[in-house]
């Protein structure tokens, strides 16, 4: 069944009434219905990474969440210092379940919560001199600390403290690398920037610092991988099967030294574009490194980039390449053989960061899934370039969604699934609408490469099936979902 | 069905397998790590009493504080009334999350807009963001109220919010009918329970001076308003239904000032509404008329209490978390005393059943050593609460306590002799809980889910009670206070003891029966 352009607009119009003149204006230019022009062309009219409309209940968060968050947090044998007051390393304290093998508090410092606690006093005469004492009071708590980055919360920028001069000082007393983030949370527009500056960081502090000891021709780094519940150890496995060597991984599971060696390579693989092609451009600028952008979302997905990564090499490793997918074959046709029939035409709407709302849709693909509408947090104009083409003639893209645009499209559009984060979740429980938060794998994964897609099928099918759905309403005249449901 | 099971590892045995398991020893070719010998080195070293001197000497380092920021307290307060949307000016990403936290522990939506101001606010201040962010929100989100507390941005660039919301009162954003309360948040001062605290005393003072009431205590004797009650910082929607069935069985009229039960319990029925339940905006003023009001977390909502007792000229009761038999029967008598009612039967009847539950399980908690985390007042509740029952608090940490807490919880300790093997700790973190559960093991560790690492570390079984409980489900909607609390907490309690024996037996005493 084709989806209905003209009815589309029609629709995003009416839900866009709701709003005073100055924020529709704006509103309106963030979507747009997929047209056979926009598909071909990739011609993305849509506004992307502008400022968010105040009190219109924006799900994006912070330069800080991007980088600390995203980009550095998962650097596993580093200390990173939520610079400021407390609040903003509580809250993502252990939350995105980027995985990272080690002990923690000891040579692992993922999931903690390290912070300069910043009191008024802090505020009035500056936390430079608070800063230095903590570098050293880390030092001694945890001596095999590698390093130490200080992400910078708002206060810090607008009181004028010199984190970088304290970084320098401290860096050279105590013989680690510290490095400054200036990643407070009213930079920029969403996380983006913060990943941007966070990447920066990398390149000025870290990269290409450290040599590697033997090098060789299948080399390779794995790039904007965070290990989400393990995503980075399912893509690696199938690399390594293919017989390519990764020498970095960034950042999930990752290591100083991992960011310090990977000029190294032979190639540069990156997963999450929007947070870290900064990196690889940067990379290739400097050291002749190419880069590909991959997928390992889905097995039509991650074979088809396992093929782009192997032309890249010999003869040898596109045989190893063959090998790996014939040997997967026979599992993923028996997921798909399973839970195609359960989950056929039903219809997805996603609102995910700024890589997962693309790459995720051959994935939900293989599974005879039909996303409907999808839009990023954060994403950039070249990201919805890439995603126009990606998707059905008829379907909505969207940029920076509220949390009433989303809930108005799920019901108008009649979705039997919504993939977002936490803060949406429970909304859509409420609605009856089965959810999936997309940047926890809600609790479950990985679902990156070939281990990683039979839970995601599982999941989806756990989800959109559930017996709970039927239960919203008293009486049959109450089910949502009537066929299929709980077989 | 049965016939065509897939096995599907995920991530928690996915990575235990061989393939994996070779993959993590080839990557530390590559991550320059340290040697088995300084890993253990280093843990050793973590867990020496001279790593605890140094530790405890710490000056600036926080390492898992136990406490969050002033907004996402105001958020919790907002949401305590009808139709009210939370406001929070400043930068965005705040706002994102403490969305995120409160509904990782409900596991429901908490909806709240953000005025989202960036760089340039930094420089022209937040006017224009919050004059169209308040046109915005009341346009999308149709609030009878909107409460607006503030990020530290908003309050290190000294944005003035009165002047702000009277100007978008001019601008026609919003009406002169819609009520917009306002506190100062900022997260480098207090934590959680004084964000809480100021938006609740914001929004009360400013529903009553909008009414034009004049307080008058106990004047609603007539009309049947005796009481005011105030749960504060309420990480537990069941406690909310236990006050309830407490007052109910008072057969009393009385107002929760703040009740988010509503918002953060709200049914799944195939719709959603942004706003659930709350204190009536009406009843706020009125609550004036009450005799009396009761706090629940008086170190929660300390000027909140203030201003009842000024500005109302209420006699004001602040309690502390009643968990266990005497801080319950101490809240009953409170109320029976603002009321002049005699406690219900049904409740003495209750508290039998409960304190027979408590002589059956006596044995089993009788001298367990405990060590407990978390906000003042629910602290002071669960060593009272281990008094009753013979259970040796050990380690107190409050990472948001004051000295007048500390001063009343020695008190208490001092009271019983089961209190005498206690310190408590004030500003101090979770990796100083690691330390004092390592250097001085305990039985039990009582507090949030970010206590289970230093838990574990230690090795110490961890009951979830508090703020906030990521990793467990439900417990917030099982009362905590009252008899009925009491009991569920025992139940915890004991059966966790009664499971550490089974899973520590050599085989002769798997005993079948306990």
């Amino acid at each position: 069944m084709g989806l209905d352009i003209e009815a589309n607009e029609q629709l995003i119009g009416e839900i866009l009434k709701a709003y005073p003149e100055k924020a529709r204006k704006d509103r309106q230019k963030h979507f747009q219905v997929n047209t056979p022009e926009s598909i071909n062309s990739c011609t993305c009219t849509l506004k992307s990474n502008m400022k968010s409309r105040p009190g219109v209940m924006t799900i994006r968060g912070c330069a800080y969440a991007g980088s600390k968050g995203v980009v550095w947090g998962p650097i596993k044998d580093m200390v990173h210092i939520s610079h400021g007051p407390v609040g903003c390393g509580q809250y993502s304290w252990g939350t995105r379940r980027n995985y990272a093998n080690g002990m923690l508090g000891i040579d692992n410092f993922t999931a903690m919560q390290v912070t300069s606690d910043f009191q008024e006093t802090d505020i009035v005469f500056g936390g430079d001199k608070k800063l230095e004492v903590i570098c050293r009071e880390i030092k001694e708590m945890f001596p095999l600390a590698k390093g130490i980055s200080i992400q910078s919360e708002c206060p810090v920028g607008l009181i004028g403290d010199d984190i970088e001069a304290v970084s320098k000082k401290m860096a050279a007393e105590l013989g680690i690398p510290i490095i400054p983030v200036r990643c407070e949370g009213f930079r920029g527009v969403s996380q983006s920037l913060g990943h941007h500056i966070a990447n920066d960081a990398i390149r000025d502090f870290i990269m290409g610092k450290r040599e590697l000891a033997e090098t060789g021709p299948y080399d390779i780094n794995i790039i904007g991988d965070y290990n989400i519940g393990g995503d980075a150890w399912a893509s690696r496995i199938l690399l390594e099967e293919m017989g390519l060597r990764v020498i970095a991984q960034w950042s999930g599971d990752g290591t100083i030294n991992e960011l310090a060696i990977a000029h190294k390579a032979k190639l540069n693989l990156i997963h999450c574009h929007r947070s870290m092609n900064y990196m690889v451009t940067t990379m290739e600028k400097e050291y002749g490194i190419p880069w590909l952008e991959y997928n390992f979302f889905g097995p039509t997905k991650t074979a088809e980039s396992l093929r782009k990564i192997a032309a890249l090499f010999d003869e040898h490793i596109q045989e190893n390449c063959e090998k790996v997918i014939a040997k997967y074959e026979a599992e993923m046709n028996a997921i798909i053989h399973k839970y195609k029939p359960r989950l056929e035409g039903k219809k997805v709407m996603l609102l995910i960061g700024g890589l997962r709302a693309r790459h995720t849709l051959g994935a939900y693909e293989d599974l005879g899934m039909e996303v409907v509408a999808t839009g990023y947090e954060f994403a950039h104009k070249d990201d919805y370039e890439k995603t126009f083409p990606e998707m059905k003639e008829g379907s909505i893209i969207m940029d920076d969604a509220t949390a009433y645009e989303l809930e108005e499209l799920a019901q108008r559009l009649d979705i039997d699934l919504m993939g977002s984060g936490v803060k949406e979740k429970y909304v859509y429980h409420k609605m009856g609408v089965p959810f999936r938060q997309m940047h926890s794998w809600d609790y479950s994964g990985p679902y990156h490469g070939y281990d990683g897609f039979k839970i995601f099928a599982k999941d989806m099918d756990m989800t959109v099936n559930s017996p709970v759905w039927t239960l919203l309403k008293p009486g049959k005249s109450g089910l949502r979902h009537k066929e299929g449901a709980g077989l | 069905m049965k016939k065509d099971k897939l096995v599907i590892p995920d991530h928690n045995t996915l990575f235990a397998t061989d393939p994996y398991v070779k993959q993590r020893e080839g990557k530390k070719a590559f991550e320059a790590p340290c040697s088995e010998q300084e890993t253990a080195e280093a843990l050793a070293y973590s867990k020496s009493a001279e790593y605890k001197d140094k530790n405890f000497a710490r000056t600036s380092l926080v390492v898992n504080p136990h406490k969050a920021c002033q907004p996402l307290g105001a958020l919790m307060a907002a949401l305590g009334f009808e139709m009210t949307l939370p406001f929070i000016h400043g930068s965005q990403g705040c706002t994102a999350y403490f969305r995120s936290h409160l509904s990782r522990h409900f596991k429901e939506p908490t909806p709240a807009v953000s005025s989202s101001m960036t760089e340039d606010g930094a420089v022209f201040g937040g006017m224009a963001n919050l004059i169209d962010g308040l046109e915005n929100s009341v346009a999308l989100y149709k609030p009878a109220m909107v409460a607006v507390s503030t990020t530290c941005m908003a309050e290190v660039i000294g944005d003035d919010l009165q002047a702000f919301i009277s100007n978008a009162r001019q601008k026609g954003a919003i009406s002169e009918e819609l009520p917009v309360p306002y506190a100062n948040t900022p997260s480098f001062s207090g934590s959680h329970i004084t964000g809480y605290d100021a938006m609740l005393k914001s929004i009360i003072s400013t529903l009553y001076t909008r009414s034009g009431i004049e307080a008058a205590p106990g004047s609603g004797e007539g009309t049947g308003e005796k009481l005011n009650i105030i749960l504060g910082f309420e990480p537990y929607t069941g406690n909310f239904a236990e006050m309830r069935k407490i007052m109910a069985a008072f057969d009393t009229a009385y107002t929760f000032l703040g009740d988010h039960s509503g918002n953060f319990d709200s049914p799944a029925t195939g719709e959603y509404s942004y706003y659930y339940g709350g204190t009536k905006l009406d009843d706020v003023p009125k609550a004036a008329y009450a005799l009396g009001t009761l706090s629940l977390q008086k170190y929660a909502v300390k000027k909140t209490l203030e201003y009842i007792g000024g500005t109302w000229r209420q006699q004001t009761v602040g309690l502390s978390a009643p968990i266990g038999i005497t801080a319950t029967d101490r809240l009953l008598e409170a109320i029976s005393e603002l009321t002049g009612l005699p406690v219900p039967a049904e409740l003495t009847e209750e508290r039998g059943r409960v304190v027979d539950a408590l002589t059956d399980s006596h044995p089993y908690l009788h001298g367990k050593r405990v060590a407990l985390v978390g906000d003042p007042d629910l602290l002071i509740g669960l060593v009272q609460f281990c008094l009753d029952t013979g259970m040796e608090p050990v380690h107190i940490v409050c990472s948001n306590g004051d000295n007048g807490f500390k001063e009343e919880v020695e008190a208490l300790l001092a009271s019983s002799p089961f209190g005498a093997g206690a310190t408590v700790y004030i500003g101090n973190d979770l990796w100083h809980m690691r330390s004092l559960l390592i250097g001085e093991p305990v039985d039990l560790a009582v507090g949030s889910s970010h206590l289970k690492f230093a838990a574990k570390d230690a090795g110490v079984p961890l009951i979830r009670v508090g703020f906030p409980v990521f990793d467990r489900h439900h417990l917030h909607r099982y009362p905590l206070i009252g008899y009925q609390g009491a009991l569920n907490l025992l139940t915890t309690i004991v059966n966790t003891v009664l499971e550490g024996l089974d899973e520590q037996a050599s085989g002769f005493n798997h005993d079948l029966v306990r």
